[in-house]
């Protein structure tokens, strides 16, 4: 039971390292899903807006890991 | 619907490269469980967790055939944007030399010398050697399951190119874990993982997109652009941590 109960952290461990990138991640994509339609901006744009903040998560958590080493 | 080699491409190569990066893990363990333990736990350890995995690839498939394929793009992508990116951040702060790179010797050296503490086995019955093939055989190829199956929901065509990619990754480690018969640490692992989580990163935002109804300009093309900015924004991110820790390291 020992090495299922590892296998199951493991498993969670494969989509979360730090807490706080997952969860941004996740807050952007629910934000985009719930208000993106109701803003008026081109449908071009869509994909544009997702990359962007998804970049800037990126940049912020990686940055803030050097600043905490 | 028409698939275009733009997609099929870097399916094929995102499947091969993250399923070698994970078969040089587990073969890193197995190596170390059959020269410390014998081969007979080893392989039996390995090929139980491969036949529960091809179970588990069954179950999968077929139950995702009966979910609409919108929401199975927006779920499958976003966990593979999650793991992607996740990858990718530790690809970059490992490239940024913030944090230790993945060193396969000495896994399996810490690994040979965990096996030497626990006890002989009685009988012809590894348990040791067993429980720690299955379970590095099934971790690491976990990770290749979900990256064959998210590669391949987001268009019931691409299934087959990316189990091409992780069969080819699978025959290529164990031809030269056999012919070397050591831990595979000439293997750029820590670039490959750049590499990878760039190209999951560029089709978990795709099939997201997809999932949330976005139109991508330039259809399948998008992918590429999507892969190319990933990859220009993480080699601009290395330089830029690479850069704090410097200073940050002067002021201290």
């Amino acid at each position: 039971m020992k090495w299922l109960k590892s296998i199951f952290r493991e498993i969670v461990g494969l989509f979360v390292d730090d807490g706080t990138f997952a969860i941004a991640i996740l807050v952007w994509l629910a934000m985009l899903r719930l208000a993106l339609p109701h803003l008026p901006i081109p449908a071009v744009w869509d994909g544009v807006i997702l990359f962007a903040g998804l970049v800037a998560i990126l940049i912020e958590s990686t940055l803030r890991r050097t600043r905490q080493r | 619907m028409l698939i275009y080699w733009t997609h099929i491409g870097p399916t094929i190569v995102t499947a091969f490269l993250a399923s070698l990066v994970e078969c040089v893990e587990a073969l890193t363990v197995v190596l170390a469980v059959g020269v410390v333990r014998g081969w007979r736990g080893a392989l039996m350890g390995s090929g139980a967790a491969t036949l529960a995995l091809l179970c588990l690839i069954a179950v999968l498939g077929s139950a995702l055939t009966r979910i609409p394929l919108g929401v199975v793009q927006l779920a499958v992508g976003t966990l593979l944007l999650l793991f992607g990116m996740r990858w990718l951040r530790k690809a970059i702060l490992r490239a940024a030399g913030i944090v230790a790179m993945h060193d396969e010797t000495a896994i399996y050296t810490q690994q040979e010398g965990v096996l030497r503490q626990t006890g002989s086995s009685v009988g012809i019955w590894d348990k040791v050697a067993f429980a720690t093939a299955f379970k590095i055989t099934m971790l690491e190829g976990i990770e290749v399951v979900f990256i064959v199956i998210a590669l391949g929901a987001g268009d019931p065509g691409l299934l087959l190119p990316a189990s091409f990619g992780a069969l080819v990754a699978l025959v290529v480690v164990v031809i030269l874990g056999i012919a070397v018969h050591r831990p595979l640490s000439r293997i750029p692992e820590n670039t490959l993982k750049f590499m990878v989580g760039v190209l999951l990163s560029g089709f978990g935002t795709f099939w997201v997109g997809e999932g949330l109804g976005f139109v991508w300009p330039g259809r399948d093309w998008s992918i590429l652009a999507l892969i190319a900015s990933f990859l220009v924004v993480a080699a601009i991110t290395v330089s830029a941590c690479r850069r704090r820790a410097i200073s940050a390291s002067q002021i201290l």
